[in-house]
């Protein structure tokens, strides 16, 4: 090996120590005590362990959190594969007046930061009634754009003769879609669910901006407001830890699973 | 094959429209609309509504109570901006002060997190390597999970007792209390002069010094950056190795045999190829860094000193707690104005280099 090389892997395994010892941390600081984590904040085990703080977790609101998480990550979820496929189909295989004007108007709405949405989706939700509650939570996240934009693509490079042969024999647009091409679709609807999936898991602004009430907590904006000191006083590292880690754990298991679908899309050919 | 080419058809073009053409196409566009309504609801309601609406609300002088559209709310002009860029006071001040600070934000993480981007993806991309998919993970890990979950860890690792300070002891350094210290680093090195020359500190631009403005980004901030870089890395450093393990080759095999030194094939062969990734993961850096808000909102929220006040946490802060709501909103667009503008800057300065 040459010392290149070798000077090569040095670099790798110093960033990816970078990179890896963090989520160690928190690994150990959530059974870690209180003084523990204080005393020793380098060591990536605890002196003593102590799982306490979990029993904490589960005292508190954190099930709650828990359960909203799921409930509107999934709703979410199924939806966005739903409406992104159909949307998806209509603009790339069927032809009709205002498709181009439809595609340009869905690529301009990716274009507009959503930090700048916060305040004006929060106006309408009031205005239509929504807010603090799930509907408000969940439908605006129902579509996205980019989940479009994958779809179209991925039925982009469909070859049209797959559809041909069900038309001929009299089906319908939606027969064709629903029998004939989404069957071929897995690896799309596969990496929009994933995308979907863990966006609407990790979404913070939009859970702050659509509700109040406590009970319609998720586990992003549960953990924001414990960080804020809503358990009480002191550092209680642990304890916040903890709940960080469990909030990573459905998304790590997704990504471990089908790392190589979170790196399609924009980083297709990069499998080697 | 001449009997054939009788009707000549442009490559592109529709086909010829006889009676078995006409049909499938009408019902296409029934079918079409219909599979787009879901879409085309939601993002009239939820993108195009709310633009409109918040449009109206940034010139009006509506306070959170009942509906923006009430007779009792009055339509105010530009007040709500003036307040923001003209007229001396808090709000000026604030948010200048956000303006600043996400500025500095933008400075030090778009390069930093290019740069160690494109880095990582070099070493990532050498032949022979071992454990790349290893590395890989470990790298893009951080992207995927919570902005939530990863801002917490480093509140405990930049903490004052924290893992941070603990590693700096070991070399004999006193960390800071990371998140209470609103120290800008320019004035750090400067020592912090407790009587900043009067040339700056007498004169200004919409409320804030050129002293201030010219702080730094303050000690608390710097966590911050040091925070989003190292999530924000991975995801870029996918584009540039992608991006890298489509170029052909053979250019750089020519570069080699013409006797060019790695140094110069990596500026004069491998950087000109990946311009286009370089233009997109630029902008979309400088795009997602004007809109920092999860890790504000959780870590500091606009403190210590409004050092790491943003833009974006501003808008909100304005909204929902100072019930400001036309200023909020006002705030959101010429947010949107800052990264439109930084967009097209960053398109132009690409192609001009070209």
């Amino acid at each position: 090996m040459t010392k290149k090389r070798w000077l090569g892997y040095a670099v790798l395994l110093l960033v990816a120590a970078l990179y890896i010892y963090p989520f160690l941390i928190q690994l150990a600081t959530a059974f870690k005590t209180d003084a523990d984590a204080t005393a020793h904040p380098l060591l990536p085990w605890p002196q003593q362990w102590s799982a306490s703080v979990f029993r904490t977790l589960a005292e508190q609101d954190f099930p709650r959190w828990a359960l909203n998480s799921v409930f509107v990550s999934v709703t979410i979820t199924v939806g966005r594969v739903v409406f992104n496929s159909l949307a998806g189909y209509a603009l790339s295989r069927l032809r009709f007046r205002g498709r181009r004007a439809v595609f340009g108007a869905v690529l301009a709405v990716i274009a507009v930061p959503s930090v700048v949405l916060l305040i004006p989706k929060f106006l309408v939700l009031n205005q239509l009634g929504m807010y603090d509650s799930y509907a408000g939570m969940i439908i605006p996240l129902l579509v996205d754009g980019t989940g479009v934009f994958i779809m179209k693509q991925f039925f982009d490079t469909v070859p049209v003769s797959v559809e041909e042969a069900a038309r001929i024999d009299g089906a319908g647009p939606f027969r064709t879609f629903w029998s004939v091409v989404l069957p071929m679709s897995k690896p799309a609807l596969i990496t929009v669910t994933i995308l979907s999936f863990q966006g609407s898991w990790n979404e913070l602004p939009h859970y702050i901006v659509s509700r109040q009430d406590p009970a319609l907590n998720t586990l992003t904006s549960g953990v924001a407001s414990l960080v804020s000191g809503e358990l009480g006083q002191g550092n209680q590292f642990p304890l916040k830890l903890a709940a960080a880690l469990l909030m990573t754990v459905p998304v790590a298991i997704v990504y471990f699973v089908f790392s190589r679908r979170f790196t399609q899309g924009t980083y297709e050919g990069a499998d080697k | 094959m001449g009997t054939l080419l009788t009707t000549p058809v442009a490559p592109g073009a529709a086909p010829p429209r006889g009676t078995r053409g006409r049909r499938p196409l009408r019902r296409d566009g029934r079918a079409g609309w219909l599979f787009l309504a879901p879409t085309l609801i939601v993002l009239g309601l939820f993108m195009v509504l709310p633009i409109l609406m918040a449009l109206w609300v940034s010139v009006s002088d509506w306070t959170g109570n009942g509906s923006p559209f009430s007779s009792r709310v009055h339509f105010v002009g530009g007040d709500n901006y003036a307040a923001l860029l003209a007229e001396p006071g808090l709000t000026r001040q604030n948010f200048a002060t956000s303006v600043r600070n996400n500025g500095y934000f933008v400075l030090f993480v778009v390069p930093l997190q290019t740069a160690l981007a494109l880095f990582l993806a070099l070493l990532l991309n050498q032949r022979k390597l071992r454990g790349r998919q290893f590395f890989r993970t470990a790298f893009y890990f951080p992207t995927v999970t919570s902005s939530v979950a990863i801002s917490v860890v480093f509140l405990f690792l930049f903490s004052s007792t924290g893992t941070v300070n603990a590693a700096l002891k070991l070399f004999g350094v006193d960390g800071p209390s990371w998140f209470a210290d609103p120290r800008g680093i320019f004035h750090l090195a400067l020592g912090d002069p407790a009587d900043p020359p009067a040339a700056l500190a007498g004169h200004g631009f919409l409320g804030l010094s050129w002293w201030d403005w010219l702080a730094g980004p303050s000690v608390a901030m710097c966590s911050i950056i040091v925070l989003v870089v190292w999530t924000s890395t991975g995801g870029f450093m996918l584009m540039f190795y992608a991006a890298l393990q489509n170029l052909p080759p053979s250019v750089d095999e020519a570069a080699l045999i013409d006797g060019a030194t790695s140094w110069q094939r990596f500026w004069r062969v491998t950087l000109p190829q990946l311009r286009p990734t370089l233009f997109l993961v630029l902008t979309l850096g400088l795009i997602g860094t004007w809109q920092v808000f999860d890790q504000v909102y959780v870590l500091s929220r606009g403190n210590p000193a409004n050092t790491t006040l943003t833009p974006a946490y501003l808008s909100y802060s304005s909204s929902f707690i100072g019930h400001q709501w036309g200023q909020g909103a006002a705030i959101a667009f010429l947010l949107f104005l800052v990264i439109v503008a930084f967009t097209l800057v960053q398109r132009w300065a690409l192609r001009e280099r070209r």
